[in-house]
């Protein structure tokens, strides 16, 4: 059975610890066990008998002797009452939960799995349900079956199935048509077996959080329906009912409608605080306050910047010793370290290097767009067109990005707002820099559209991004990202996700607009083909560092780094199908733990004992040319001789 | 095709329509054509390729050949039996034979399950093997991908993306089947894990005598492991043929772009089309070539007539839907470019 059994372990280890962190919900835990000992140890407490009346003692006031909380309109005892009364309200609540998440959950698991008619079917069912008042559809149940605790109890239970049912059937539908239940099908698993073994573990949380976060709502219906006269029948204590008793004394004696409702308040109270906190340690993502948005822009640690200012003049771009960090609990990823880029007017720079390099937070930095938390620049200086980066106002950045600076990102799908029209968003674009009209705004994003050559302009300024093809949509960021005339474009991989016939189209486009508009462009890639059809320079990146730079057919003809070498090697070229791909073996370092000397040594063919030792630096092999490698290899070396 | 050999699978006709039932009042919802009459044959022992863009219907016909997914029309025979009757008494029997590969590793296997027991599931519901021959086999089969041992007792998120996919390999092996489709099985990963995963497969296929279906959008890889090639364009087979044939001579409009458009050192950019040229509607596909549109050959006819798969062909191995094809090497010299 271990197929299917043991499916909750893999729960973090530290989920107390997290749950503790949060000191609302602990709160709400403390109170919750303290109610919950109180109810279980009512019996053995020495308190009053809860129902034996004695009218002459009756309405006594709280903090009276013998009577800590006062007594009713009969003369019972409160304090007595309320510990009896919390014992059948969590009972009822609790069950109901219980009840109400077993059957909502399956018929969710389900509606959610099998889709279809079965899905429509149980749905509507459940629709119906949901179109009572739920007061009304107790009520009705209540009606039925006779007043009494347990008939509450069971109408509280149905009136909230369809709450666990919806909710159920949403996550499971998500999960039904991931890849891992079809590979659980080809697995030989029936459905019987992917529902419970491979679903269930996956809602469980969710089934446990919607319980968690609805046991106070049920313990508030259970006392709403006592409250009528319909749950807990005399002279048996619920909290509802003795609400209502207090009800009829309210003015002369308020303290016997107070105290129940203090108790429920709190009750409800403390469990909603805590159903929060177990929420937030099985959810992340659903965590109240998790979903706020960094700052607008990279925390600069004090000490960068002031490095040494950068003289050349030509460059549009100049970055020095740039060092940007994240902040990962007591770990420091390093995830770019030491980077220089120099980018002349017209230029197009790739970066190359594989997932985890530190290209795109390279890119990021220059524009102060890494999140924080957790990232942050810890160094270097950044200066465009002369002007220092890192020290300029939050104004002014604001002012640069998508005016002078614009960025492209991969996928162009989620950089356009999918409820505007292309034209509005291009439009916005304009005048979020420029004091021009809306009309001449939108003359402009035809006319910008026309360069991306776009055909039909006119007409698809009012077309929405999901009418456009991928590539189409590429096009039209791109004329976004030049609407402010931008000097220097930052595309991030902005072809990975376009069909090889579509990112000829975009190259071919980027192309042309460097020649004609002389706008520089910073291209991140992971392909050499790519490299080889649009960039000039290029610098690859291993582990946040850059490890090689030179002119693009330098580097592609003669690598000098051996990762270079191996990573032109590692892909497969047309028409040289018979070659055996020579793979890199083993895996890239964590850049929180990377190892002393070159941090490729540990996969090098050639590395020799000096190279896991010191710091390497990057070598100028020609001009323009460097490799941060003690050995370079031998055909990059005769390139230098020549 | 000729061959004395018998196929292990042979594709017939098969069309896969989503959508297109009748509606609540009356009337008939058009359907989405994603695969339309594919007919290809796999023979044992080879890889077939299988490129195209997104959405040109190669995942579909994939999950069709594994049977998660079953066609509306045509037939699909696995060793000359319709695999729609051994679906319909048994999935598991297909199960045994035919297995798959994600495109994405880490969403294939389940997060809350370890490796151990994703890897068992195979081994006891379709080969019912005990607590014992499955620790053996589990064994064997982590080394076979080259995965430590100790790796069984992890959960899939403390792997990268190259691990997870060589469990994903191994959980198709596992029931040790005969032919196994791979879907886009490199593309989420990094070039340098890539080349390990595909030299691993070509290993694995020579220990294992495997055939491959091997489904990419990215030409040089499908060109580095295929034996034969399929490229496929809006749902339907553009071109069929011998992998080294087909990339040397293309005999369809459609495959020369493709091929063109694939940038490489020393080669400029070719974006071959002026404007661009969109797929068709899926639910109303065109009378004639789907890519007449973006076709700068296309004339009358190929706007009015749709070309059967042998339109264009060298030979009784090297078919193409084109009826003006590409001139073969020799004649070509910068042909079918604008």
């Amino acid at each position: 059975m271990s197929a299917v059994a043991n499916p909750r372990s893999s729960g973090r280890p530290d989920a107390v610890r997290l749950m503790l962190n949060n000191r609302l919900a602990t709160g709400g835990l403390v109170i919750l066990v303290v109610m919950v000992l109180l109810a279980l140890l009512a019996p053995l407490l020495p308190l009053a008998d809860p129902n034996a009346t004695a009218p002459a003692n009756r309405l006594i006031r709280p903090l009276s002797e013998g009577h800590l909380l006062g007594t009713d309109a009969l003369g019972r005892d409160i304090l007595s009452r309320i510990l009896w009364g919390l014992r059948v309200s969590l009972a009822v609540g609790i069950s109901a939960t219980l009840i109400a998440a077993f059957f909502g959950s399956l018929i969710g698991l389900v509606a959610g799995y099998a889709g279809g008619r079965t899905d429509n079917l149980l749905m509507r069912g459940v629709d119906m349900l949901m179109a009572f008042p739920y007061i009304l559809l107790a009520l009705a149940i209540v009606a039925v079956l006779g007043p009494g605790l347990i008939n509450a109890l069971y109408a509280i239970a149905v009136v909230n199935i369809p709450f666990f049912a919806r909710n159920i059937r949403g996550v499971t539908l998500g999960l039904a048509r991931r890849e891992f239940v079809d590979a659980a099908r080809l697995s030989g698993k029936s459905h019987l077996r992917i529902l419970t073994g491979e679903i269930l573990p996956n809602v469980a949380p969710v089934i446990v959080v919607t319980m968690s976060t609805t046991v106070g709502w049920m313990i508030l219906e259970t006392a709403g329906l006592s409250f009528l006269g319909l749950g807990a029948q005399p002279p048996q204590a619920d909290l509802g009912s003795m609400l209502g008793d207090g009800r009829r004394v309210l003015f002369n004696a308020p303290h016997v409608a107070i105290v129940p409702g203090l108790v429920i308040f709190l009750l409800v109270m403390s469990i909603n605080l805590f159903g929060d906190g177990v929420r937030d340690v099985l959810d992340p993502r659903l965590k109240s306050g998790a979903l706020a948005r960094p700052m607008g822009r990279t925390a600069i640690d004090p000490r960068a910047g002031d490095a040494m200012p950068a003289p050349a003049t030509e460059a549009v771009l100049d970055v020095v010793a740039l060092k940007t960090q994240f902040q990962l609990g007591r770990k420091t990823l390093r995830a770019v370290d030491d980077v220089d880029l120099r980018l002349r007017e017209g230029e197009c720079l790739g970066i190359v290097g594989e997932s985890g390099s530190g290209k795109s937070v390279t890119a990021m930095s220059i524009m102060g767009l890494v999140p924080t938390p957790p990232g942050r620049i810890a160094g270097g200086t950044i200066d465009f067109r002369g002007e220092d980066l890192l020290g300029a106002s939050d104004a002014r950045i604001r002012q640069l990005r998508g005016g002078a600076v614009s960025h492209v990102f991969q996928d162009p799908l989620s950089t356009l707002h999918p409820l505007f029209t292309v034209g509005d968003q291009i439009v916005e674009a304009i005048r979020a820099h420029q004091s021009i009209g809306h009309r001449e705004a939108r003359t402009k994003a035809r006319d910008l559209l026309a360069m991306v050559r776009i055909p039909n302009a006119a007409q698809r300024l009012d077309a929405y991004p999901h009418e456009l093809s991928g590539g189409m949509r590429q096009r039209v960021v791109i004329a976004m990202a030049l609407a402010n005339d931008a000097e220097l474009l930052i595309a991030d991989e902005p072809t990975t996700a376009l069909d090889v016939t579509v990112q000829a189209q975009v190259l071919s486009l980027m192309n042309g607009l460097r020649r004609e508009k002389k706008t520089s462009i910073l291209f991140i890639t992971h392909d050499f083909g790519v490299v080889s059809a649009i960039c000039d320079r290029v610098a690859v990146m291993y582990a946040g560092r850059i490890v090689e730079t030179g002119t693009a057919r330098q580097v592609l003809e003669k690598p000098a780094h051996p990762y270079t070498r191996k990573l032109i090697d590692c892909v497969p070229v047309l028409g040289q199908s018979d070659r055996r791909l020579d793979a890199i073996e083993g895996l890239p370092p964590s850049v929180d733990d990377l190892p002393e000397g070159c941090a490729f040594a540990p996969r090098c063919p050639f590395a020799q004992p000096e190279c896991r030792k010191g710091e390497i630096p990057l070598f100028a092999l020609a001009d323009e040319r460097a490799a941060r490698c003690l050995f370079p290899l031998s055909a990059a070396r005769e390139v230098v001789d020549a | 095709m000729h061959s004395t050999v018998e196929p292990l699978m042979r594709v017939e006709g098969v069309e896969r329509i989503f959508g297109g039932r009748r509606k609540l009042f009356g009337g008939h919802r058009a359907g989405v054509h994603a695969v339309q009459d594919v007919s290809l044959d796999i023979m044992p022992g080879e890889t077939l390729g299988i490129v195209g863009e997104s959405g040109c219907g190669k995942s579909t016909l994939a999950r069709m050949l594994v049977g998660l997914d079953q066609p509306t029309g045509g037939s699909i025979r696995f060793k000359g039996r319709d695999i729609a009757d051994t679906l319909r008494n048994d999935f598991n029997g297909l199960a045994r034979n035919i297995q798959y590969v994600f495109q994405d590793p880490v969403s294939s296997l389940n997060p809350r399950k370890t490796i151990r027991s994703i890897l068992e599931a195979p081994l006891k519901h379709l080969l019912g093997l005990g607590r014992k021959e499955r620790a053996e086999r589990l064994g064997t089969l982590m080394d076979a991908v080259n995965l430590r041992p100790e790796f069984l007792e992890r959960y899939p998120h403390e792997f990268s993306g190259g691990q997870a996919q060589r469990i994903g390999i191994a959980r198709a092996l596992a029931a040790d089947p005969e032919l196994i489709v791979l879907d886009e099985p490199v593309s989420a990963l990094d070039v340098s894990v890539q080349a390990q995963v595909i030299n691993l497969l070509a290993d694995l296929k020579a220990r294992f005598g495997l055939t491959y279906v091997f489904i990419s959008h990215d030409l040089s890889v499908v060109e580095s492991v295929s034996d034969r090639v399929a490229v496929m364009y809006f749902g339907r087979l553009a071109e069929l043929g011998p992998a080294r044939a087909l990339f040397a001579d293309p005999r369809h409009r459609y495959t020369r772009l493709l091929l063109d458009s694939v940038p490489a050192p020393g080669k400029p950019i070719v974006a071959c089309e002026g404007s661009e040229g969109d797929l068709p509607d899926p639910y109303d596909p065109p009378a004639g070539c789907a890519f007449a549109p973006r076709c700068p050959a296309a004339d009358d006819l190929c706007r009015s007539q749709r070309p059967a798969l042998d339109a264009g062909a060298v030979d009784g191995a090297h078919l193409a839907a084109c009826f003006h094809p590409p001139l073969l090497t020799g004649e070509t010299a910068g042909d079918g470019q604008l």
